[in-house]
């Protein structure tokens, strides 16, 4: 293993994609990284911050304006067909035929490789056995997203490209799909994935990397990347007026207190020791005649990562698992 | 299994799934067979209606006129008159001038309606020889009922044609974007999947759909209409087949690169509309002016529809029809080209 360990599974450098059109738009502007074999490795981004358009250039499926794709050791343009049947791919939206039955769909991409898994085998490791011979429109979300990962699998492929394989599903789903991806992993095989979720990188990547506006703006294994925040926790309260100036400012000056940040509902401190901070913040505000309406401490994540990053939040609408959070009483 | 065979028969199975997409492919055709062929069915004693004017002498003309199995008389009105000869209710009126004995008749008509003529000559010839009329000579008249010569004869090449036309344009060309939209396309190309597999099978699978529809025309037909195919059926098959691979490759064309349900519709309908009335399907394409023969003889349907009609109607051999066969061959091999040229297989 070790040898074969030595040729990434991919490398890309300085890939750039414009799409034309009135006017063209760069969804790519520079992406350059490398995935070790054996590695889960998590593009995460906002909407638009060209995962899908990277990760299928990665595929074989786009041409890159420029720069260079690898994949196994082998070119894209020179090794097609001996890649494709070494990769499997869950495409961000795929429809796959409304009246083909789970156990068909399976089977027809199964006779697409050489070499592959039964059938049979892939429904169970995907959980799928009992829905074999449903047809595709009466699967579920998660049941769906299980067949778009099968078909994926079934080629073995040393491989899989997920382009946010967890979309919309619901956190018992969501979790469903982690263990698949996590069995795969745990068999030496390579895993790329994107998501929107910060949580679901820091589960499954062993490493991440963070793109926004066609760039990536932090590479790293999500612990890292947290710790190079330097503050490894996070307070966040609201309370019943807002703060005054002075206020914040006495706040900030409270010891292992890194920075104060003023959002829609309420405050963000990022701080390092929480059983230092917190007494000193619940003082203050009690000295001024504040309500505490709402108080929460958690570890930071690659959320805060990308907030103090770029300023702006990863999603528009908060997914729908919320962080582990222990929310003490006020 | 072969890729080509798990394709294909995916293919079948979402098309028999389908219920309402059977309907149209088989059971239209089948409905259309029945309708035309019940309304154009030849009729051998047609009775038609002759209004015969108020006068003093409509009553003598309708006693000489209901000598007559073929001919309705009725007494009406002028005015009456007119408004039905409009409307098409009656193709002719007679009436006789009234200063003269019943012998000085006078005929409406609007020659240019289908039937006025010969219901002209009929009442002539009938009111001619029952009012005194010595013929120069007697004739027999010997019926001529040869199979092949009926509407129904007529109608089954054209519609056959027509069915292989729309299953090459919905079947290929409308799947063919659908899987686009779908990114179903796109899949696939993410597979080792060979792309050349992925035609033979769409062909493949338009080849054997087309079975059924071929058989269950000619066998409802035959029931109904006593229908006979009058020539060689393996000719038939032949040719058949050579029209599916016809319209499968301008399927493709039609499926090359469209992107969304509308362009695939609008392109199907430029493809399908003119072809429908040009081709002859369901009335001689000999109607329209004989400049334009030559041009509609290069459609991609009249060929099909015209040699079918030729082994079916009239039992002529395949060789005989390879005018027509070159034309679907370069039918075939250019637009299958194209295509290929042409096709969007990423996105
Ligand atoms: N085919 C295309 N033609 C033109 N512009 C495109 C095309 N595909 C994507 N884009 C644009 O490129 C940018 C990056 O898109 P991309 O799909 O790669 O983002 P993404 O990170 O996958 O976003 P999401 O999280 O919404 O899936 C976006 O601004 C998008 O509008
Ligand atoms: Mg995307």
């Amino acid at each position: 293993m070790s040898s074969v360990s030595a040729v990434p599974a991919i490398r890309c450098a300085n890939l750039f994609k414009t799409y034309s059109g009135k006017p063209p738009v760069e969804a790519v502007r520079g992406i350059s990284f490398e995935v070790r074999q054996g590695e889960c490795f998590g593009v995460l981004g906002p909407n638009g911050a060209g995962k899908t358009t990277t990760i299928e250039i990665l595929e074989g499926l786009r041409d890159a304006t420029s720069g260079t794709a690898e994949v196994l050791g082998m070119q894209w343009g020179s090794d097609d067909a001996a890649i494709r049947q070494r990769i499997g791919v869950s495409l961000q939206e795929t429809r796959l035929s409304d009246r083909l039955t789970v156990g068909e769909i399976v089977t027809l991409f199964r006779s697409f490789y050489t070499t592959g898994i039964d059938p049979d085998e892939v429904l169970q490791r995907t959980s799928l056995t009992e829905k074999k011979s449903a047809w595709f429109k009466t699967l579920s979300g998660g049941q769906k997203q299980r067949l778009a990962v099968a078909t994926a699998l079934v080629g073995d492929p040393d491989l899989i490209f997920l382009d946010e394989p967890t979309t919309g599903l619901d956190p018992g789903s969501r979790r469903e799909l982690w263990d698949i991806v996590r069995s795969f992993g745990a068999a030496g095989k390579t895993v790329l994935l994107t998501t929107h979720y910060m949580e679901e990188a820091e589960q499954l990547c062993d490493r991440v990397a963070i793109f926004d506006a066609g760039k990536i703006i932090s590479e790293g294994s999500p612990r890292e990347l947290i710790r190079s925040l330097g503050s490894e926790h996070v307070i966040e309260f609201s309370t019943d007026r807002r703060l005054e100036p002075q206020h914040v400012v006495a706040l900030q000056a409270i010891s292992s207190v890194d920075r104060i940040e003023t959002e829609d509902s309420g405050y963000r401190m990022s701080i390092g020791v929480p059983h230092v901070v917190l007494p000193e913040l619940i003082k203050q505000l009690t000295d001024n005649n504040f309500t505490l309406t709402e108080l929460a401490t958690r570890s930071a994540s690659l959320e805060d990562v990308f907030v103090a990053k770029t300023g702006r939040h990863l999603n528009d609408h908060p997914p729908v698992v919320a962080d582990a959070a222990n929310v003490l009483p006020g | 299994m072969h890729p080509v065979y798990n394709i294909s028969l995916t293919r079948l199975k979402e098309f028999i799934r389908r219920p309402e997409a059977v309907f149209w492919v088989y059971f239209f055709p089948i409905l259309m067979v029945l309708v035309l062929g019940i309304a154009f069915r030849n009729q051998t004693q047609e009775v038609f209606s002759v209004d015969v004017i108020e006068g003093p002498h409509s009553q003598m003309l309708k006693q000489h006129l209901d000598e007559s199995l073929q001919i309705d008389a009725t007494i009406i009105s002028l005015e009456e008159s007119r408004k039905r000869l409009r409307v098409g209710k009656t193709t002719l009126a007679i009436s006789a001038a009234d200063a003269t004995d019943g012998r000085s008749i006078e005929y409406l008509l609007d020659p240019k309606r289908p039937g006025a003529i010969e219901a002209r000559g009929i009442v002539d010839d009938q009111l001619q020889s029952s009012m005194g009329r010595n013929d120069v000579f007697t004739a027999r008249q010997t019926e001529f009922d040869e199979p092949g010569g009926t509407f129904v004869d007529f109608l089954v090449p054209g519609l056959l044609g027509i069915g292989l036309m729309g299953g090459g344009m919905w079947g290929v060309g409308f799947a063919i974007v659908d899987m686009r939209i779908r990114k179903l396309l796109k899949r696939y190309m993410a597979t080792p999947m060979r792309r050349s597999d992925f035609l033979i099978s769409m062909i493949l699978s338009r080849l054997v759909f087309m079975v059924p529809q071929v058989l269950l025309l000619i066998v409802v037909s035959y029931f109904v209409f006593d229908y006979r195919v009058y020539g060689n059926l393996l000719a038939v098959g032949v040719l058949v087949s050579l029209g599916a691979l016809e319209f499968a490759a301008i399927g493709l064309v039609v499926g090359a690169r469209a992107r969304t349900l509308e362009t695939a519709s609008g392109l199907m309908n430029l493809v399908m509309l003119p072809m429908w009335t040009l081709c002859g399907a369901f009335f001689s394409y000999e109607r329209f002016p004989e400049m334009f023969h030559p041009l509609i003889k290069l459609l991609p349907l009249t060929p099909i529809i015209d040699s079918l009609r030729g082994v079916m109607m009239e039992g002529e051999s395949l060789f005989s029809q390879w005018p027509e066969i070159a034309v679907m061959a370069a039918w075939t091999v250019i637009p299958f080209v194209v295509a290929m040229t042409i096709f969007r297989w990423r996105d």
